[in-house]
């Protein structure tokens, strides 16, 4: 039985069959993963058990300590903690991903972009510092009192800002990305593997996906793990100001921000929504190590 | 190289142009008013009457070409004047940039709040570097050790717990529980003697520890993993196998080649340092640059917000310059023509 | 002469007993205010942390005390007509200065500088921030040179409008003279260290951070100011400032703590402060709209031309809404201390506060729905309400301030408990009070069913803050949306009393007819008033003289404060 199965694993051999097997043996990566999918299923199927409004106001049990009924005892308006960290974490992981992913995407493209043609370096660099240079909050008040009235009519009230809410996060954190996948390019673009593929006529297109970008991952996953972080972060502030969700709008960073003050009084409301965030980030993290590992040939044959 | 640096500069003259422009045409378009935070008692008439008074009721491009000009002709010139202690023609009547809430000259503002700036923020960022590098190397050394892992995880958390929470936790456990340090930063104070140098020290320890975490997360992330690029490289191998020491081989050959994106990250950080740190500033009371715009931003005062965010445009571009610069220089195979 | 006399005695009696103070003797005064001075001319800044760290500096001819009772300050006797103060026709008053008074700098005040503090206002370049309280003020003349008359071009039942309270201090002609207009703004030294008649002296000045200030060596009182010097800090926000006097003690006096009363509480149990507050005239209320905000109304959007509200205009809905708040849990949940539920838009001070719309008081949910099934209101399929196609479907706007997003929420869970569905949205401060003519989300366009808000009046008289609700005061595109009547509320009838107001000089005549101002709004639900608010502010146990004061500036009495034994 055992000899059919070595027999046939060459064949079957693919690249991401080699991926996966190498991220397996990734112990942090596996762990990571496991923890990542503990949280996603906690926050999409959790509110099914525990089934407390989170918007309810219990005015009675105002400021809880944990109990059989309220896990995570109640804030000073009398609402559920554990049913917020719930419903906010449906809210911070979608806008957390989402938002990561617009600003990796925008900023590798730009990044390799410049550093891989001469010609595009300047324009693009230029755009770059024009993006960091800009005020964050008007630029904020700007576009939102611009567009919010026209994505609330066309997607109501909460869909509508989620996109908006996504899209600001995500057009105002590509910079850095961006910068640093230039500056890989330009160091990896002249070694020799690239000039002999240059050499032997391979299309820029093919440079760039076959030996540009998978040499450029490890910068990217970085900044992907902590684009979430800043995602979730930023999000926060923006409804702090006013700008995001409504107010009654629960999020991760919403809870912690609205519950520091309240550290002494119920420690309960900052410590999950902080324990959560930071198990978020942590468990992506060790994924990003995983995958890149997984992802990296050199390690990959080890 | 040269040649190089010198296009660069004449290039960068239009970038911060159209920047000006659309900072200023930003600030214009955005709906908060400078008379926003005034008590409701003051009637609608007045507040119009204010509005006027701040030049308000000028069209926006000659707003903007006035803003050009102070900031640009006028500015410099007060500077040269006051430099050289001469006087250049009509230096009375002349218009300095204003900020609408203070009625005093923007650039004035700016100076007085650089030391506590440059000191919190800036020293901040050195520790922050300092803690960074060397755990980045170890971490990347020795990947998966214990090391390695609690580097990491401290790091994660660091970067994810936001610094409003940080530094709140710090002044309920250090000045109202322990009543170690201060909680709010005295900034008429001045270091003459070794007392005073130690109130200074507490005084910033905390602001300080705060900023220089969460920089130095980020940094130690990005450190090791252009370490563990490195690492695996062909080269280590020679270096190896050429019978050099394992000292000279990580810190002669792999730190090099590492710090090459690592350098860009700091350097593309420093202007955040003259952008203050708005969030710990606000904790701590710091009252720096951070505070200085976010003050400027909230009550609509736009020759302010203007000027500080053309100069931290200036320096943003100046050190992307920069970088790009040492960025050749360690590495050699990068050509600028 | 007899009553001068009697006080000059009263006076000795107080030196003799306070013989052992001294000037200076208390070393430094700690004051932090989570809001940082920008300038130290209240004529060039309205906010009121700029009002009150000037009036440290500089000082009114009269002050209010913290009951709203006005006590002389530069001058021996307040003017009235009884005393021939206040002329006979109204459209004077004569202050007569104390004897002997300095300016800090050593030179004698005199009634020019009185009547050059109104020329500076009255600049029609400066823009004056304090204007409205040299509202018709036509001249103010130095008869000699310590008599100031000033003139009104129409009667003025109440005359204290200039020269009385933080809002309008004097300032030293001498050092302003040179500042008039459009040149106000370049001053700078001056704006940052005005010369005063006030105990402290300013000694360094950082915008929008700290100001040190020593005791003034010319002060009036020679065993005044206790302190030697005082630093105003400012910066950060106010659960810290809070911390600062109550958990660590760095700070001697902290101002405006709005913080959730469960923190407050939680921080003064350290005993190292005490938390005091005092009211004054703020009402947070709803302003209800009673123009249609629909979008579709494009330019005649919320204005009178573009019709009635659909739903807020039948008086049943507001009176259910505003029966289905339970302010005292607003309070409770906000406010702490530092409210009081109100059912008036005038609550104080005491001879205009009505009783008449009291029954707002409890929460009556039953009565809530009974009112709007009887006035055709019936639940839809999914338990809104509606009549005639029109949902009870509410957008509630206001700033953006945790106590405000807690009263929403809050408010929310009562209307939906009735059958009215609420959709909350909050609004930056700078935007949503600033008059921007472009933004959509300034209170005046008030582009939402109900708003929430805080207004008070400046001083003792409301007859400028009763002509608010008259007609001409709706915003709308025609005036640039400049105008006071949010509510869009125009009733003929009230217009009549508020023209019978400005011609009313007797004091019980007035109360009456502000009373029956206050109820009429009231009953016709204009607006639905949720709390009376009051300043709250907390100073250290070893602090002593804090009189809280909501009538004037917090620190009108800072010459009296002092180190406890």
């Amino acid at each position: 039985m055992s000899d059919i199965v070595v027999e046939e694993m060459p064949e079957h051999r693919s690249l991401w069959g080699d991926v996966w097997s190498q991220f397996r043996t990734h112990k942090g990566a596996l762990v990571g993963t496991l923890v990542f999918l503990f949280i996603v299923l906690v926050v999409v199927f959790g509110p099914y058990f525990h089934t407390i409004d989170p918007q309810f106001l219990d005015i009675r049990n105002k400021n809880l300590s944990p109990s059989w009924e309220h896990p995570m005892g109640t804030d000073n308006l009398g609402r559920d903690t554990l049913a917020q960290v719930m419903a906010g974490g449906r809210v911070s992981l979608l806008v957390g991903v989402v938002a990561m992913l617009l600003s990796l995407v925008v900023g590798a493209a730009i990044g390799v972009l410049a550093g891989y043609f001469k010609k595009l370096d300047g324009p693009l660099m230029r755009l770059t510092d024009l993006f960091l240079a800009l005020p964050l909050l008007p630029l904020l008040l700007v576009i939102i009192m611009l567009f919010r009235d026209t994505l609330r009519s066309a997607f109501g009230p909460e869909t509508g800002i989620f996109i908006l809410i996504v899209f600001v996060i995500g057009i105002t954190s590509w910079m850095q990305t961006a910068r640093i996948v230039r500056g890989d390019v330009l160091t990896i673009k002249e070694q020799e593997f690239v000039v002999a593929a240059h050499s032997i006529g391979t299309p820029s297109r093919r440079i760039i996906s076959r030996h540009i970008l998978p040499n450029v991952l490890s910068p990217i996953m970085v900044s992907a793990t902590l684009g979430i972080a800043n995602a979730i972060i930023t999000e926060s502030a923006l409804s702090f100001l006013g700008l995001g969700f409504p107010s009654d709008f629960p999020t991760w960073g919403r809870l912690l921000y609205d519950g520091a003050n309240f550290m002494q009084l119920t420690p309960a409301r900052v410590i999950w929504p902080g324990l959560a965030i930071s198990l978020t980030v942590l468990s992506v993290n060790y994924m990003g190590d995983g995958l890149r590992d997984a992802l990296d040939p050199r390690i990959r044959g080890r | 190289m040269l040649n190089y640096t010198i296009r660069r500069l004449l290039f960068a003259i239009p970038t911060l142009l159209v920047i000006s422009f659309l900072i200023f045409a930003i600030l214009d378009l955005a709906p908060s008013d400078p008379t926003g935070n005034l008590p409701l008692t003051i009637p609608p008439e007045v507040r119009e009457k204010i509005r006027l008074s701040l030049g308000l009721g000028e069209p926006f491009p000659i707003r903007y070409l006035k803003w050009l000009q102070q900031f640009f002709i006028n500015e410099p010139l007060n500077m040269i004047e006051q430099w050289f202690g001469i006087t250049i023609g009509d230096s009375e009547n002349r218009l300095r940039v204003q900020s609408w809430a203070t009625r005093s000259p923007v650039v004035d503002l700016i100076v007085e709040r650089m030391p506590q700036t440059l000191w919190v923020v800036g020293m901040s960022y050195v520790v922050g570097i300092l803690i960074a590098i060397p755990i980045g190397v170890i971490s990347a050394y020795k990947q998966y050790s214990v090391f390695d892992q609690v580097g990491t995880f401290i790091s994660m958390v660091g970067f994810s717990v936001p610094t409003f929470f940080t530094g709140l936790v710090l002044i309920v456990v250090f000045s109202s529980t322990l009543g170690w340090l201060p909680s709010i930063y005295d900034t008429t104070h001045k270091v003459t003697d070794l007392a005073s140098f130690w109130f200074q020290v507490k005084q910033m320890i905390m602001p300080v520890m705060v900023l220089a975490l969460f920089n130095a997360s980020q940094l130690s992330r990005f450190m090791r993993a252009s370490m563990l690029d490195n690492l695996s490289q062909d080269y280590v191998r020679t270096a190896r196998a050429k019978g050099l020491k394992e000292r000279a081989v990580l810190l002669i050959h792999v730190l090099r080649n590492s710090l090459i994106p690592v350098v860009t990250v700091i350097a593309l950080g420093i202007p955040q340092i003259f952008g203050g740190a708005i969030i710990t500033e606000q904790i701590f009371r710091v009252n720096g640059l951070g505070q200085l715009l976010i003050i400027g931003i909230q009550g609509a005062d736009i020759p302010l917000v203007q000027t500080l965010t053309f100069i931290f445009a200036v320096l943003i571009v100046l050190f992307n310059l920069l970088a790009d610069i040492v960025y050749g220089i360690l590495d050699p195979r990068i050509r600028y023509e | 002469m007899k009553k001068a006399l009697l006080c000059s005695a009263v006076a000795a009696g107080l030196f003799a007993g306070n013989a052992l103070a001294e000037r200076g003797s208390d070393g430094q005064l700690n004051i932090i205010y989570w809001q940082a001075a920008s300038i130290l001319n209240p004529y060039l800044s309205g906010g009121t942390k700029d009002i009150e760290s000037a009036s440290m500096v500089i000082e009114p001819l009269a002050h209010y005390d913290e009951t709203g009772t006005m006590v002389p300050n530069l001058v021996d006797e307040i003017p009235t007509v009884d005393n021939g103060g206040v002329s006979e026709d109204l459209k004077s008053i004569t202050w007569k200065l104390s004897d002997g008074l300095m300016w800090s700098d050593g030179t004698p005040v005199t009634a020019a500088d009185v009547a050059f503090t109104a020329e500076y206002c009255l600049h029609p370049e400066g823009g004056c921030q304090q204007a409205s309280n040299f509202t018709d003020v036509e001249s103010v003349e130095a008869i000699d040179d310590s008599t100031v008359k000033v003139n009104f071009s129409v009667a003025k039942p109440f005359p204290y409008g200039p020269f009385v309270g933080a809002q309008a201090p004097v300032i030293q002609k001498a050092q302003f003279e040179n500042c008039m207009g459009a040149k106000a703004p370049e001053c700078t030294d001056a704006n940052f260290g005005p010369i005063g008649t006030g105990p402290y002296v300013v000694t360094e000045f950082k915008a929008n951070d700290v100001v040190s200030l020593k005791a003034n060596p010319n002060y009036r009182d020679a065993a005044k100011p206790a302190f030697a010097t005082v630093v105003f800090k400012g910066g950060g926000d106010a659960a810290s400032a809070a911390r600062s006097v109550l958990e660590t003690g760095e700070f001697d006096y902290a101002w405006n703590l709005q913080v959730e009363p469960e923190i407050l509480s939680k921080m003064a149990a350290a005993g190292k402060g005490t938390v005091v507050s005092s009211f004054g005239t703020s009402v947070e209320r709803l302003m209800v709209n009673m123009t249609n905000p629909d979008p579709a109304l494009g330019d005649k959007r919320a204005t009178v031309e573009g019709g009635p509200h659909p739903f807020l205009t039948d008086p049943a809905v507001r009176t259910a809404l505003s029966k289905a708040i339970d302010r005292e849990i607003l309070v409770e949940v906000g406010y702490g201390e530092a409210g009081q539920p109100t059912c008036n838009v005038l609550p104080a001070p005491a001879i205009y506060a009505s009783t008449a719309n009291d029954a707002c008081l409890g929460q009556d949910i039953e009565a809530a729905k009974k009112l709007l099934d009887d006035a055709g209101w019936v639940p839809g399929s999914d338990g809104v309400r509606e009549k005639d196609g029109v949902r009870l479907s509410i957008l509630y706007q206001t700033s953006t301030n945790s106590v405000r997003q807690a009263t929403q929420a809050l408010v929310k869970q009562w209307w939906a408990e009735i059958g009215v569905e609420t959709e909350l949205r909050n609004i930056d401060a700078s935007v949503f009070f600033g008059g921007d003519q472009s933004s959509p989300d300034t209170f005046q366009k008030f582009f939402a069913d109900i708003e929430m808000y805080t207004n008070n009046f400046d001083g003792t008289d409301p007859e400028n803050y009763m002509a608010n609700w008259s007609c001409k005061e709706i915003p709308s595109p025609e005036n640039q949306w400049l105008g006071d009547n949010m509510p869009r509320y125009c009733n003929p009838e009230y217009d009549a009393l508020v023209a019978e107001m400005s011609t009313t000089a007797k004091l019980e005549d007035r109360a009456a007819l502000a009373k029956k101002m206050n109820d009429m709004l009231m009953q016709e639900g204009a607006m639905i008033p949720l709390i009376h608010r009051g300043g709250v502010s907390a100073h250290a146990n070893s602090l002593e003289g804090v009189r809280m004061n909501e009538w004037d500036s917090e620190l009108w009495n800072i010459a009296d404060w002092k180190r406890a034994e």
